[in-house]
């Protein structure tokens, strides 16, 4: 997700102000994403400046609203309506990592495995006690940001059992003769055939 | 040494069989539960994760090793003292929740205090008040079949807490509830944990096992890793037998 369709959905419900939209966008995040002003004036800006806000004028403490605009709107149904794909995401380092992991010479990956999921665990731990605190029906929305943030380490405690089976089950390959000579090479490769 | 425990366990082999075909279901596992905590025990199948909960309850004698209820060591219990341990201090609740289906709901919480020879008024005041805890005072005189899954689940749940029991342990007690009632199921566990029980869960599901305020991964018999609070009871009583 973008700052900007965040923005743009915050101000589909009314015209806001900088700081406004900053209070509003970690509240409904639940302050897992935090924003600075600076982010928020930068991102106002580049929505101006494609059509999709519009500034008003100043107010008299000397604070600018901004309002949303037709286009901006279209911009923000289409968001909605388009899911997001696997490839906005950024990389998966922790697959990567296992992957480095597994061929990397002296690197245990069982060990490798288990700290990531305690520390996975440990953060499920922590946004299950969050969560049993959000009890109001106010609470609605950030249960459902929770409720995302533990499915997902949850699917990431699962595929690290699933990466520990196959570890078990999986017979590293011998590791290649270093060839002194080239004539037992292919004589090898004739008899894998 | 006044840490309060309700179960500890110390260095427990189980194994099955001997010799060269011998299965070691647990192999040296040390576990200690104070009131108000609840474990959870994850690990991949044949890890010993159920051994581990029956050998808590006494539904089965360590190799070697100690198991101790609120103090009591449960191997050096005959077998009917055994039998009052497991009917008085401790609660169990199991994937099948092994309701009677020809007792009312408030007939099968009231189950094992019957069998205790507790007084009839008493029992069913007793079995009453932990419907009521549950939250289904009203269904007190249901059939089981006359309730739905997570209904059901409840009423197991009362009846493992039912009396004085202090440790309660439950092997996958959500089964194949949804997401909304399986979790229902947890905070209540969890609430009861949080009145002063203890409780030993083991589950399949990270989800349901971030409920606890420690979960200790089992494999091949043996805890590989606890993710919880940094000094738990275990380092504590090793600490204090070296």
């Amino acid at each position: 997700m973008s700052v900007r369709h965040g923005l743009l959905a915050l101000l589909e419900r009314g015209s806001r102000y900088g700081y406004q939209l900053r209070a509003e966008f970690e509240q409904a995040t639940g302050g897992t994403w935090p924003l600075n002003i600076g982010q928020v004036y930068t991102t106002l800006g580049r929505l101006e400046r494609d059509g999709l806000v519009r500034p008003l004028p100043e107010s008299d403490g000397g604070q600018r609203p901004y309002e949303i605009t037709d286009e901006g709107r279209n911009e923000l149904a289409t968001w909605f309506a388009t899911p997001i794909s696997q490839a906005d995401r950024p990389r998966d380092e922790l697959a990567i990592k296992l992957a480095l992991a597994l061929t990397t010479p002296g690197v245990d990956v069982r060990t490798v495995l288990q700290t990531q999921r305690g520390a996975t665990m440990r953060m499920l731990q922590e946004y299950t006690r969050l969560k049993s605190r959000a009890d109001e029906p106010a609470d609605l929305a950030w249960r459902l940001v929770l409720d995302a943030m533990v499915f997902r380490a949850e699917a990431e405690v699962r595929w690290l059992d699933h990466c520990e089976t196959s570890l078990i089950r999986y017979a590293p390959p011998a590791p290649r003769p270093v060839i002194a000579n080239p004539t037992d090479e292919s004589t090898e490769e004739v008899r894998a055939r | 040494m006044s840490t309060p425990r309700v179960l500890e366990m110390r260095d427990v082999h189980r194994t099955h069989g001997a010799g060269a075909t011998a299965v070691h279901a647990l192999r040296g596992v040390s576990l200690v539960v104070a009131p108000g905590e609840l474990v959870a025990v994850m690990g991949p199948s044949g890890s010993g994760k159920s051994t581990l909960l029956n050998l808590s309850g006494g539904l089965d004698r360590p190799t070697r090793g100690q198991v101790a209820v609120e103090g009591t060591v449960l191997g050096q219990l005959g077998r009917r003292e055994l039998a009052a341990v497991r009917r008085r201090r401790v609660g169990y609740v199991f994937q099948d929740l092994n309701l009677l289906p020809s007792l009312t709901a408030a007939e099968n919480v009231a189950l094992p205090l019957e069998l205790d020879g507790v007084r009839p008024r008493r029992v069913r005041a007793q079995a009453l008040a932990a419907l009521d805890e549950v939250g289904l005072a009203d269904l007190a005189h249901r059939f089981p079949d006359e309730m739905s899954g997570g209904q059901q689940q409840r009423v197991a749940i009362a009846r493992a807490l039912i009396g004085d029991r202090r440790l309660v342990l439950a092997d996958e007690p959500t089964g194949a509830l949804d997401s909304h009632t399986g979790e229902a199921v947890l905070k209540l566990l969890r609430a009861r944990v949080d009145a002063g029980a203890a409780g030993v869960l083991v589950t399949h599901e990270a989800r349901h096992a971030a409920w606890a305020d420690r979960v200790i991964f089992l494999r091949d018999g043996e805890i590989v890793d606890t993710s919880g609070p940094l000094s738990t009871p275990e380092e504590l009583l090793l600490d204090g037998r070296g």
